[in-house]
């Protein structure tokens, strides 16, 4: 018999009572569409996670200076100033695995617009690279500054919106001024909201200008340069200036000075270290290899010796996310088994009416044995029976779910999501199941001799 | 030329340790075309035997030639095909399936077939089968609906929807008051002389019997009368 055939025979043994077939099938029917509410529920709330993790910047690696340490003192992180921006082009430029990079100076002081001043969270100087790195996409309003501004260490910025709020309260910020440790910036651009972090903190209390603007109009160094032991340490480094190192590689347009003019005239050094940079790496996937392209570069470029430690330190997010994308896996995976469970009693549900049925049609089974059925098909037409009834089952069950992840959306406001997966898995579970529990009926009809079947009250 | 030839069948039964002989060197033979009735009281052997005939049982010893074929040693599945191809049923109690049309109960045996007919030819072919049988206009009735004459007469159609050469009736008007059963029975008669199928009958009631051209008489597992046709012999 062709499948069709053996599938309308079915369809047409179990129309025969279709109350029962369909209180039969509900155990299924629960069953798919708990697991398909969960299953949307958990591919919506990791969704939504994935989202807010982008907003920290997607496949970020941090690189920051290491610990410098004397005579077995250490002075904390970031205390090293070998970090400098001419990593991060290198870094660009010599690691097949890095999509962008930006170096960052960090400052933490007052903005003052009028007679206004807010503090931001965030005060970062860096390229404009930054914006990609950290994926803020357009801008709310205005443009962003240039590499030309950071070249020229031009008192422009960008702000964010709680910056926005807290100082121009719904003027436009385009075009004004506002004042960092008193030195006037001119707001080139709005940056649009972002939202809290996973943390907790407002990623739109920010304030971005060019590194060189904040390095040298407003911080005057680095944040570790506080630290004497770590500054001295390559104050007399000529190589560690902007002049010789930053736009990088250009003829001084003064003349050379002679020692004794250097004596008599100190030149502030100015230090061209970063606080850090950011990578994005091409993909997630490509972390690794673009942690190693970067650890193997800046070992040469810092010229550290092999087995000697690393003079910087790589972040990645993944970590983080991996713990709290854990807890949300965690999650549906319970309600998935609580899910799968439900399924399993349909099973178990359908197995013993399939036993009744087998009972019931055991002179059927006779005479479809006189008349020349073999076991086999006996078999196959039972187990076809149970496996449409979970199929017919899941299908409903794949609507009911739905609705109810719909529901829940309306409702409760979680985030949801379609799950093709999901459908998929329900359609081959509730096949599966069908196959499982409908097997043993199937097969006790199929051993049932036609002489006693054919007799059978 | 015979179609049934049955040589020295014996049928043993195993209760725990005790065997129990029910039929007891049974040889026969049945013409093609002859109408025959099998006659016995009860525990005689006759159910045994109509099912080792029916194929579906297997004897413990002896021979069993259906259609020019041994079949007494074929296994279960060789002998559902065989059944499908050349045994139709007649039951006492019709066995038709329930809240299932006629012209799908009829068609039911086509999809068993070694070769399956697409299912419009297999409705075709009920259909055709259920109007030869009178039932033209009772197509989609249920058996439900049906009167018992009706049912044998849709049982008789499924019986015969494959074109067996042997055509099997147990009992079949256990169930049916004497007019039906008297046109049940003309309607046997009238298959027989006219499509020249070989019917055999198993019946205790001598009224039924009378409408075959032989009785074979079966009593304590051994045939005691009718065996062989006039004028043939165990060869």
């Amino acid at each position: 018999m062709p499948l069709h055939a053996i599938a309308k025979t079915a369809i047409k043994a179990l129309r025969r009572n279709p109350m029962r077939a369909m209180l039969t099938t509900l155990g299924i029917v629960i069953g798919v569409g708990a697991v398909i509410v969960m299953m949307e529920i958990g591919t919506g709330s990791s969704e939504a996670l994935q989202k807010s993790i982008a907003t920290m910047g997607a496949n970020v690696i941090v690189v920051r200076p290491g610990t410098a340490s004397s005579g077995g003192i250490s002075f904390g992180a970031g205390t090293t100033t070998t970090l400098v921006p001419e990593d991060c082009d290198a870094i660009l430029q010599e690691c097949p695995a890095v999509l962008n990079a930006a170096p960052m100076v960090r400052a933490r002081t007052q903005v003052v617009y009028g007679s206004r001043n807010w503090v931001p969270t965030y005060m970062y100087g860096t390229t404009p690279a930054y914006l990609d790195v950290q994926n803020w996409g357009t801008l709310a309003a205005g443009e962003p500054f240039t590499d030309r501004d950071v070249r020229n260490a031009n008192k422009v910025c960008l702000l964010g919106q709680t910056l926005v709020r807290e100082l121009f309260e719904g003027e436009s910020p385009v075009g004004r001024e506002v004042r960092v440790k008193n030195v006037a910036f001119r707001v080139v651009g709005v940056l649009k909201a972002k939202g809290a972090n996973m943390m907790g903190i407002d990623q739109d209390d920010i304030l971005i200008a060019p590194w060189t603007t904040l390095k040298f109009r407003v911080t005057g160094s680095t944040l570790s340069s506080t630290n004497q032991s770590a500054a001295s340490s390559s104050t007399s480094s000529t190589v560690n200036t902007l002049s010789n190192l930053y736009p990088g590689g250009e003829e001084s347009l003064y003349p050379e000075r002679s020692e004794v003019q250097q004596l008599d005239h100190p030149m502030p050094v100015r230090f061209t270290n970063v606080d850090q940079i950011m990578v994005a790496a091409r993909s997630a996937n490509e972390i690794p290899a673009a942690i190693d392209q970067i650890t193997a570069l800046l070992r040469e470029r810092h010229r550290i010796r092999d087995g000697e430690p690393d003079d910087f330190i790589i972040r990645n997010m993944s970590e983080l996310i991996k713990t709290l994308s854990s807890t949300t896996t965690m999650m549906t995976n319970l309600l998935l088994t609580v899910a799968m469970i439900s399924l399993l009693v349909g099973g178990v549900g359908i197995m013993n009416i399939m036993l009744v049925s087998v009972t019931e049609r055991t002179r059927e089974i006779g005479l479809r044995m006189a008349v020349g059925a073999r076991a086999r098909d006996i078999l196959r037409q039972f187990l076809v029976e149970a496996v449409v009834l979970c199929l017919v089952g899941g299908a409903l069950g794949i609507l009911l779910g739905h609705g109810g992840a719909q529901l829940v959306r309306l409702m409760m406001h979680w985030p949801v999501a379609t799950s093709p997966i999901a459908i998929v898995a329900a359609v081959l579970v509730s096949a599966t199941v069908g196959i499982v529990f409908g097997f043993y009926p199937a097969w006790q009809a199929s051993k049932l001799d036609p002489i006693e079947a054919l007799r059978y009250e | 030329m015979d179609l049934i030839v049955l040589r020295d069948i014996c049928k043993t039964y195993q209760m725990g340790d005790i065997s129990v002989p029910v039929l007891k060197g049974v040889s026969l033979a049945v013409a093609r075309g002859e109408l025959v009735s099998l006659m016995g009281s009860s525990g005689s052997g006759k159910s045994t035997l109509m099912n080792i005939l029916g194929c579906l049982d297997r004897p413990t010893s002896g021979e069993y030639w259906l259609d020019g074929r041994e079949v007494s040693k074929l296994s279960q599945d060789e002998r559902a095909l065989l059944r499908n191809a050349k045994i139709g049923f007649v039951f006492q109690s019709f066995n038709l399936l329930p809240r299932t049309s006629a012209l799908e109960n009829v068609a039911m045996p086509l999809s068993y077939r070694a070769k399956p007919l697409s299912e419009r030819e297999a409705r075709e072919r009920a259909a055709a089968m259920l109007t030869r049988m009178g039932l033209a206009d009772r197509l989609h009735h249920e058996p439900s609906k049906l009167s018992g004459g009706q049912q044998q007469r849709v049982a008789i159609a499924r019986a015969l929807i494959n074109e067996p050469p042997l055509l099997f009736a147990d009992e079949p008007t256990g169930n049916l008051d004497s007019r039906t059963s008297t046109e049940v029975l003309q309607m046997f008669q009238q298959l027989n002389e006219e499509e020249g199928i070989t019917i055999i009958m198993v019946t205790h009631d001598p009224n039924v019997a009378r409408y075959a051209r032989r009785t074979i008489h079966i009593q304590d597992g051994q045939i005691v009368d009718g065996a062989f046709a006039a004028g043939t012999g165990v060869s």
